[in-house]
């Protein structure tokens, strides 16, 4: 059962077109990542679906009455508005308190709740959005580039922790996220985009498609040159010119 | 027993912090403090307009503060020349209502009481229309106080929840324009935005949640409403300055390290 797609949807900001003829689909219990390139326009994609971005031409369909968790890919909380966890949770529904406790629990912060929000650290964010995510009993999560700012090791643990969810709770994942190398093992289907969808498939599939190594250099190596590479601009020396060429190509597609 | 004109002056003053204290709470969360001076900045044009139409004067700051929050509101959604247009709208407004007061040469209007308030000439009719106006802006606030709220502590989140943002922006607009008609009789136009930002940001310091941030605002403010009313009548110093000061010196209290609860 289809939950969400979009069908030939394009996107313009301003005059500039930032996706085009975009065909996806998430069905009932699926895990699907979309991957691609900074610029690619995947945070614009999820926002689309969401709706919070207009189509230019196309649709978003959604199934009538779907509960949709969102957890956005930062959120900056001002340490002027004193907002403790607890009181997050119930914005703007408020839940009941062993509800609230329930869902921190689940993802791994109980006992945060009387925290300040500002006082939180990157990785206890996001569970806390996933758990606020999951107060309203989705049956999809989208969520977007979930693990910016996190290291490796919490990285693989979120999304371990997705994992489960989607197992106990039966909702699909719709994630978005640069490094096909971390998502792999979690993904049911990969969506690489660029501008529009270039390839897409089982993560091994995808892997292996020239249009996804076209985007992201040869193998997993390359995708975590790529991953090196926006993260630690000191590690240029080593990397040989085949990943040069192809971050260049990359930009080039996105200027097209 | 403190006289008449002395307990509606603590009236008056209380009423106006009742909206105040919680409005003040979100302009300080929203950053909004420019549009507190804007809108009362604007009001001097509201008074003189009101005048030179035989109208009331609360209706006449009420309607030209709304139109200058809505100008300034659409403004700021549209990049970075906000801030100029900002400075070029409050004080082009403010600098034609003293023109225009100065035209109006049938009516003594001793502007001074526009632009620094009147506290102790508040008489039992302005008691109503400062509690109605309160009341209001109070109810408007309580009924929408979680949709506000999530809007404040992200757009985005409001959106995906179903809620529209712009909508919930308007609302605190017109929430603003009516404190400020509410209020210039008290403190006067170029204090307003005082009453609304300096008690909120004092709370800062004693609350862990919103809510008890818009209380914590309410209580300072109307201790400074009290105490600034005391020093007027002991030093002889003019009333809406006095309790601006005394806000002021809240605030600076508020600053003392440990009890912060952060």
């Amino acid at each position: 059962m289809t939950l969400i797609e979009a069908r030939g949807l394009a996107v313009r900001h301003g005059a500039l077109p930032v996706l085009r003829d975009v065909d996806i689909a998430v069905r009932a219990g699926e895990i699907v990542t979309i991957l691609g390139p900074n610029g690619s326009g995947k945070s614009t994609l999820v926002r689309a679906l969401i709706g919070l971005e207009p189509a230019a031409a196309g649709a978003v369909v959604r199934r009538p009455g779907l509960r949709i968790g969102y957890v956005p890919q930062r959120l900056q909380i001002d340490p002027v508005l004193p907002l403790t966890v607890r009181r997050f949770l119930s914005l703007p529904r408020r839940v009941a308190d062993a509800e609230a406790a329930a869902a921190l629990e689940r993802t791994g912060v109980g006992g945060l709740g009387a925290r300040q929000m500002s006082a939180l650290s990157g990785g206890q964010l996001q569970r806390v959005l996933l758990a606020r995510a999951l107060l309203g009993r989705p049956e999809i999560l989208i969520l977007d580039e979930p693990t910016q700012g996190l290291d490796q090791i919490g990285e693989a643990a979120f999304y371990r922790l997705l994992e489960e969810v989607r197992q106990e709770s039966g909702a699909a994942v719709l994630m978005v996220s640069h490094d096909l190398h971390v998502v792999m093992s979690t993904s049911d289907r990969v969506i690489c985009l660029n501008g529009h969808v270039c390839c897409e498939g089982a993560p091994k599939v995808v892997s292996a498609a020239p249009e996804y190594r076209a985007l992201f250099g040869h193998g997993t190596g390359g995708a975590l040159a790529l991953y090196r590479h926006e993260h630690d601009h000191d590690h240029d020396h080593g990397e040989g010119p085949h990943h040069h060429h192809h971050h260049d190509h990359a930009h080039e597609a996105e200027d097209a | 027993m403190p006289d008449d004109f002395l307990i509606r002056a603590a009236l008056a003053g209380i009423g106006l912090m009742l909206a105040a204290g919680p409005l003040g709470a979100f302009v300080v969360w929203r950053r909004m403090a420019y549009m507190g001076d804007a809108t009362a900045h604007a009001a001097v044009l509201g008074v003189a307009l009101a005048l030179a139409t035989e109208l009331p004067v609360a209706f006449g700051t009420g309607v030209v503060a709304l139109a200058m929050a809505l100008a300034v509101a659409g403004l700021s959604g549209r990049g970075r020349t906000a801030d100029t247009a900002l400075g070029v709208l409050a004080h082009s407004a403010l600098a034609l209502g003293l023109v225009a007061v100065s035209f109006l040469k049938g009516v003594r209007v001793d502007l001074s009481a526009y632009l620094f308030g009147d506290v102790l000439s508040v008489t039992r009719g302005d008691l109503v229309w400062i509690w109605g106006g309160a009341a209001a802006v109070l109810a408007l606030l309580a009924w929408r106080w979680n949709r506000l709220l999530t809007a404040t502590v992200n757009e985005e989140l409001a959106q995906a929840a179903g809620l529209d943002p712009r909508r919930e922006k308007l609302v605190l607009t017109l929430a603003l324009a009516l404190v400020v008609a509410v209020a210039i009789k008290i403190v006067g136009a170029l204090l307003v935005a005082a009453m609304l930002i300096i008690p909120a940001a004092s709370a800062r310091a004693f609350a862990r949640t919103p809510e008890a941030m818009a209380a914590w605002a309410v209580g300072l403010g109307i201790v400074a409403v009290l105490a600034g009313l005391w020093a007027s009548l002991g030093f002889d110093t003019p009333a809406g300055p006095s309790i601006v000061a005394a806000a002021a010196a809240i605030f600076c209290l508020s600053l003392i390290p440990g009890r912060s609860a952060r």
